[in-house]
């Protein structure tokens, strides 16, 4: 995994509630059996005026002048500030994949869907959650100014704004370990093999129609 | 002693160690896979060089990419074919409990063949890599999605990194009205608690509503936990649960069977435990619901009019309902009664157990699809919820309305195989989720019961079951 330390990015607005995860990589680019790919179909449906096919060049696609994505002054964004519920619906892996594949490294939202919320915790993509006001505030803040960028510091857990001021934001201990060093956890938890072992002998013992 | 409830249960039996912050590593008893979520889990494995933990965990199939008609022919999209080929390579090389591949007479969708064939066992932990992986707390198990990451770390370590999530309650007392389905509870609850009114929550759903429900209804219910924001619902183990396991393909027999009934007899809340939140339905108000919008909580019940965003306060909710407006192509206050519709799904892993089946051929029988309707889809959730329903005869009420009996899978809930709707197609369905072109690009989706399905197909615009007779 990517380590996540320090960003410092352009920031993104994503001002709709509920964006769920059929609408962040639609389900016909689902098909792939690869890890990547997907940054070209990110939000597929809204960024593109024709329907998206698996493996096709999209460089000469008609693109959707209204998509927020598709301003020239949010090429390169690293940073997404989106409304609350953000990542809600299926447990596709392919919603981060394809965000990080387009080069976001954080999103900030009021709150997430619990299965985008985690895959994206193991992709390296840092989901940061804060109050809606603060969100609120971060969107009224970037939107006169093309260029905003955040600074977000993961080992201090604040996210810096251009005036100086940041905000503070929590993160599960073991997650920001995992962030900071860029470890694999299925490493980490193997070191536990003896004891899981030990937990599924006495378990096989006490439920036996669980071993058939 | 703390009085427990169901969700603290099925937790502390499977915490195998914590870490200080409570992050805890969760003993995996059932590993569900399919096409979609697991190649490049496998690929992972391949690549460190690790092996599956333990083979007999696993059970899979092919459900998503899998044509619906034309078995004969094959998969003809060669991209969805090689997702296929791919799980019949993994399994293969990596081995699987069981494995139901696509032509098999026990292939059907995952969260189908589980239940039916006893894979789904009280007491169990269960994960897929997929969010309707709820669904299988109906029998008292603690099951939830994971992404394919999560995946690859069940297969290498039989285990899963999880924090303890808070405990919910949803509470259904009172009778079902008739007409009113597990599919109704579940939309009901979203409607009043939002897409992530659950979010972080375990969900219990009790009361004597739901200890009512059979369970395909308390299935359908669990299913659609996920879209209320909980990765997990579940429901506790009573006489409905262990009568419909009994016999069962996989489940215990003889003296085994005893010990394990006792043991699921304790998969209960305590009396007294404490619940985070609770809420509370009247059952006896429920009515049928349709969902006007592109998220499950726009819904209403069929006696309603769509909304109308002018009367909402909350701006950044106005412009969803605004946007969801025009996506649905709908005026505000119209009737829901007076939304006419271009086709019909029946089926997904809410909604395709044979007692859905039922529901639907219920309101059929003797009746054809309306003119304007161009297509009525009923697809069966497994092979042998499929066989069933032709010894019942359930296929003949279909075809002589009009409607098209299809061979098992995924089908249009998601459209990854050939089952899709056009741009502008309006579609009343008993699938799971609206969100924007989730059943095809453009495409208009109504979430509904079966019989309101089949109802509807007949109609062609949405009526009350109620009403028929």
């Amino acid at each position: 995994m990517q380590k996540f330390t320090v960003h410092k990015g352009l920031v993104a607005p994503m001002d709709r509630a509920n964006v769920d995860t059929d609408a962040i990589i639609p389900k016909q680019f689902l098909k792939s059996i690869r890890r990547i790919g997907f940054g070209q179909n990110l939000f597929d449906a809204w960024r593109y005026l024709d329907e998206g096919q698996p493996g096709q060049d999209c460089s000469n696609r008609p693109i959707n002048r209204d998509f927020v994505l598709n301003q020239s002054r949010y090429k390169g964004a690293s940073i997404l500030i989106a409304r609350k519920n953000f990542g809600c619906g299926s447990s596709r892996e392919h919603a981060p994949w394809a965000l990080g594949e387009y080069g976001f490294r954080a999103i900030i939202a009021p709150s997430y869907g619990d299965i985008f919320f985690n895959n994206s915790l193991k992709n390296g993509l840092l989901p940061i959650t804060l109050d809606e006001t603060k969100v609120d505030r971060l969107f009224s803040e970037a939107a006169p100014f093309p260029g905003y960028a955040l600074e977000i510091n993961l080992e201090a857990q604040v996210v810096i704004k251009p005036d100086g001021d940041s905000y503070h934001f929590d993160v599960e201990p073991f997650s920001k370990y995992c962030l900071l060093n860029g470890f694999d956890d299925i490493g980490l938890t193997l070191r536990h093999a003896a004891t899981i072992r030990a937990f599924e002998e006495k378990r096989k013992i006490e439920q036996p129609w669980l071993f058939t | 002693m703390i009085q427990q409830t169901l969700y603290d249960k099925l937790w502390a039996s499977h915490a195998v160690r914590a870490e200080d912050d409570g992050t805890t590593l969760l003993y995996i008893d059932r590993h569900l896979v399919h096409e979609v979520t697991s190649p490049q889990a496998y690929e992972g494995l391949k690549v460190a060089g690790r092996r599956v933990w333990r083979k007999d965990s696993v059970v899979a199939t092919a459900d998503h990419n899998t044509p619906t008609d034309h078995w004969e022919e094959g998969i003809k999209d060669p991209i969805s074919r090689l997702q296929v080929e791919t799980l019949d390579a993994n399994i293969k090389e990596y081995g699987a409990k069981v494995f139901f591949p696509f032509l098999d007479k026990r292939q059907g969708i995952v969260h189908v063949i589980g239940p039916e064939n006893g894979f789904t066992l009280p007491g169990m932990t269960v994960v897929c890599g997929d969010s309707h992986t709820s669904t299988h707390g109906a029998f008292g198990c603690l099951a939830y999605g994971v992404g394919t990451s999560e995946v690859e770390h069940v297969l290498a370590t039989q285990t899963l990194l999880a924090k303890k999530m808070q405990n919910m309650l949803v509470l259904v007392e009172g009778d079902i009205p008739r007409g009113v389905t597990g599919k109704d509870i579940a939309l009901a609850v979203v409607r009043r608690i939002g897409t992530a009114g659950g979010t972080g929550c375990a969900v219990e759903f009790a009361g004597s509503a739901i200890r009512a429900l059979s369970m395909e209804g308390r299935m359908t219910l669990c299913n659609m936990a996920i879209e209320a924001g909980a990765r997990a619902g579940m429901v506790a183990v009573d006489d409905v649960t262990i009568d419909y396991l009994k016999g069962r393909p996989d489940a215990p027999i003889g003296a085994t069977w005893d010990r394990a009934v006792a043991h699921w007899r304790t998969l209960q809340s305590d009396p007294g435990s404490k619940f985070d939140r609770v809420v509370q339905i009247d059952a006896r108000e429920l009515k049928p619901h349709v969902t006007w919008g592109t998220s499950p909580e726009m819904v209403v019940t069929i006696d309603d009019r769509v909304p109308d965003p002018d009367k909402e306060k909350d701006p950044v909710r106005r412009e969803g309902m605004e946007r969801a407006l025009v996506y649905m192509g709908l005026e505000p206050n119209t009737a829901i009664r007076d939304i006419r519709i271009d086709k019909v799904f029946i089926g997904s892993c809410t909604n395709s157990r044979i007692e859905d089946l039922r529901a639907a051929a219920g309101v059929v029988r003797g009746r054809r699809k309306a003119a304007n309707v161009k297509l009525v889809l009923v697809v069966p959730g497994s092979g042998q919820v499929k066989l069933q329903a032709e010894k019942e005869g359930l296929d003949r009420i279909f075809k002589d309305a009009g409607f098209e009996w299809r061979e098992p899978g995924c089908s249009m809930c998601l459209g990854m195989n050939a089952d899709r709707l056009e741009p502008g197609e309006r579609c009343a369905s008993t699938s799971n989720r609206n969100f924007e072109g989730r059943q095809g690009t453009g495409g208009r989706t109504h979430l509904v019961s079966p019989a309101m399905a089949a109802a509807a197909g007949v109609a062609g615009y949405f009526v009350d079951v109620r009403e028929l007779r």
